[in-house]
């Protein structure tokens, strides 16, 4: 308790520490953002709740350390990560999501958890059990007195965090497919009434799914680390934002991916760091709470 | 049918009777059990830990194996994968016990599967020589049949804090003005570092400043670092596997902490040097083991000996560091040859007898036991990483160069 309170009046002693958390947090919290857009998209448009989720984050993380390690410089790891998990992405739905797309929620979650488990192995046995990072030779910028450090690579990660959100935003709202994954997200039915072919739009979503996650995975290894079984972090993470933020609201999940990230940083700098994650828990927790209020007084399906 | 089967039999017996090397052929086997980590989160280091047995059962053999009388035996493991999880190492453990019939194991990977294993090697008084867990809380619980070669872990850090009252010493200071962070993973192995780093400063009077649990899946301890910039300990020190090396070497260098004296445990296992260059440098990590230490024996010669060896036979070693969790594996294995001789029996509790009665000195270090089976006969070993190249510094009876103090960040 005393650590709790003397942490607290640490905030207020220098206030320029609550700069460095807060940009701390939407570093981070932007990560988080992405992975839980990609969820947002499959939940949305497919309705299967993909437990796999930070799997695919951290297969991501690993296509671009390996290249890395090939001797690729790091940045490009980004996109070829996007690709290389669009086609595991794409070979994961026709031979396991396509099969329990139709089945109930209990089918769909136990096949994704399955899949989980199966990939975390996969990279253990592939890339062993250590930890691995890309350590990039950019300079850190120093604010405040050393106060504020802001890594350029970090930064970097946020911007390509950005441009790949700004992108998929661009793509959902203006082309002929991005239509097509709105129309069945709506209405599948209706949608293959109009002439769309949903199979197809589910492929597709599923692995650009895969793709941001990948290309996440790729910002994630360079700046903070990964291990073969960190996916859970991810989808954990995932599952709060889009929950909060509710499906189909994009700017509600980039909001509260930020949110998020900020809260927990704010949650470990008090509680100690062991409980960053139960902050994000127990932000889940109070969402639900809020949501079945709501959902109470005014007769609302949760979507 | 009939035939294709019988021609599988004679196939298969030619294979077994081709697979008997030459030295084998006049010595008797001896069965010993270990259910290891082969996958799962603790696969790497249970594959180094396997090599370590395998390559000390080898040597054992190229030097006539375990004499007892005018007999020889060889030593052969019947390894099972415990995927890494408590309860699958206890079911695997009754296994080797009940349908393989095996009475003497090895150690597991890691003091959590210790933990789960020792239960059931004690119900079955099976002597268990083991070489990974290193966890306290195994050595009270008043085992007769599990024996640890290794260093317990509230050991590894502790004289971290020793050369932290010394350097205060040095300046003028008193050893009650230092103040300490801690940051430790939440398991038992980590909770040990920070209880024996804990009774040491408060022997001295330190004073604790941080003391924070690091969560398992550990990817960012820039909140703590944060807490270090304003409270300015002179000793950091930070436990939590190699994840926890790997993150705080990492974010040490980025947010420029300037501690004085900043130790870790795993720096090898996250390859920090590799990794992460000059951040690094001049930062303290225990050992078990080094091989730039002067033990020897006369199996394994010296410990550089035992380095450049294991090297050969396992090339995939090369361009790193022999892990001590290797050298202590074959540590284990050596221990038993001792046993075995000394007992010169092959029934268990003789064997346990002469185990528990063990004194040797080997190439990592000597082995003495304790009642509660942990070994007392070795220090713990402080490396500091020193442009690049990880020099011994402490204990001052093995210290090959002097401590850099303070770090320069």
């Amino acid at each position: 308790m005393d650590q709790i309170l003397g942490n607290i009046s640490l905030l207020f002693e220098f206030p320029v520490v609550n700069l460095k958390i807060v940009i701390d947090g939407l570093m981070i919290g932007a990560l988080f953002a992405l992975a839980a857009y990609g969820l947002a998209l499959v939940w949305g448009v497919m309705n299967v709740k993909n437990l796999a989720q930070g799997d695919f984050v951290i297969a991501g993380g690993y296509v671009a350390w390996y290249l890395a390690k090939l001797g690729l410089p790091p940045l490009f790891g980004v996109p070829i990560a996007f690709v290389i998990m669009w086609g595991i992405g794409w070979v994961i739905y026709k031979t396991v999501i396509s099969r329990v797309i139709e089945r109930d929620l209990f089918t769909s979650l136990l096949a994704t958890f399955g899949l989980a488990i199966m990939m975390a192995q996969i990279m253990n046995l592939l890339f062993g059990s250590d930890t691995q990072s890309i350590q990039l030779q950019y300079d850190t910028l120093y604010m405040f007195d050393g106060f504020v450090d802001i890594p350029i690579a970090k930064l970097l990660g946020v911007a390509m965090a950005a441009a790949l959100a700004a992108g998929v935003i661009f793509f959902m709202k203006s082309s002929r497919m991005g239509q097509a994954i709105r129309a069945t997200a709506q209405d599948a039915r209706a949608a293959r009434v109009l002439g769309i072919n949903t199979e197809k739009v589910y492929s597709f979503t599923f692995s650009l799914n895969a793709a941001i996650c990948g290309a996440a995975g790729a910002i994630i290894v360079m700046v903070w680390v990964i291990q073969p079984f960190y996916g859970i972090t991810y989808s954990i993470r995932s599952f709060v934002i889009v929950t909060a933020a509710g499906l189909g609201n994009l700017p509600g999940v980039i909001a509260a991916g930020l949110g998020i990230g900020a809260a927990e940083q704010y949650g470990a700098h008090i509680f100690g760091i062991g409980y960053q994650q139960a902050i994000a828990v127990l932000l889940l927790l109070f969402v639900l709470i809020y949501r079945l209020i709501q959902q109470k007084r005014l007769r609302q399906s949760l979507k | 049918m009939n035939k294709t089967i019988s021609a599988l039999g004679c196939l298969a017996s030619a294979s077994l009777l081709m697979t008997q090397p030459a030295f084998a052929a006049d010595c008797e086997t001896i069965t010993l059990g270990s259910a290891i980590s082969l996958t799962g989160k603790y696969a790497t280091n249970g594959v180094h830990a396997k090599n370590g047995y395998e390559f000390a059962i080898k040597k054992i053999a190229d030097n006539g194996g375990v004499k007892m009388g005018d007999k020889c035996y060889n030593f052969e493991v019947i390894y099972y994968d415990d995927e890494s999880k408590g309860d699958r190492g206890a079911t695997l453990a009754e296994r080797l016990i009940s349908q393989d019939k095996v009475q003497y194991m090895l150690g597991p990977y890691s003091s959590g599967l210790t933990k789960a294993i020792a239960p059931v090697t004690e119900k079955y008084k099976i002597p268990m020589v083991e070489a990974e867990g290193a966890s306290r809380s195994l050595f009270n619980k008043g085992y007769e049949y599990l024996f640890a070669v290794l260093s317990t872990s509230e050991q590894y850090l502790a004289s971290a804090v020793a050369l932290a009252a010394e350097k205060a010493e040095a300046e003028g200071k008193s050893p009650s003005d230092v103040k300490v962070a801690i940051a430790v993973e939440n398991d038992p192995f980590s909770l040990d570092i920070r209880a024996g780093v804990q009774e040491d400063a408060a022997k001295y009077g330190m004073n604790v400043v941080i003391d924070e649990q690091l969560p398992r899946d550990l990817s960012d301890m820039s909140a703590i670092l944060t807490k270090v910039k304003l409270l300015k300990p002179d000793l950091l020190v930070v436990s939590g596997h190699s994840k926890g090396a790997a993150t705080a070497v990492r974010q040490i260098g980025e947010q420029k902490i300037d501690t004085p004296m900043i130790a870790l445990t795993h720096c090898e296992a996250a390859d920090v040097v590799g990794n992460f260059g000059a951040a690094a440098n001049d930062i303290l990590c225990s050992t078990q083991w080094a091989e730039t230490l002067t033990y020897e024996d006369e199996i394994f010669g010296t410990a550089s000996n035992y380095e450049k060896e294991f090297k050969t036979e396992y090339t995939e070693y090369t361009d790193k560091k022999v892990p001590y969790q290797t050298a202590q594996a074959s540590a284990a294995v050596y221990v038993f040859k001792d046993a075995f001789e000394r007992a010169d029996s092959l029934d268990k509790d003789k064997v346990r007898d002469a185990i528990a009665a063990t004194n040797l000195k080997t190439f990592y270090g000597d082995i003495k036991f304790a009642e509660a089976g942990n070994n007392i006969a070795k220090p713990m070993v402080l490396r500091q990483i020193q442009d690049g190249e990880y020099n011994v510094v402490a204990p001052s009876a093995f210290a090959s160069h002097p401590l850099n103090w303070p770090r320069k960040p």
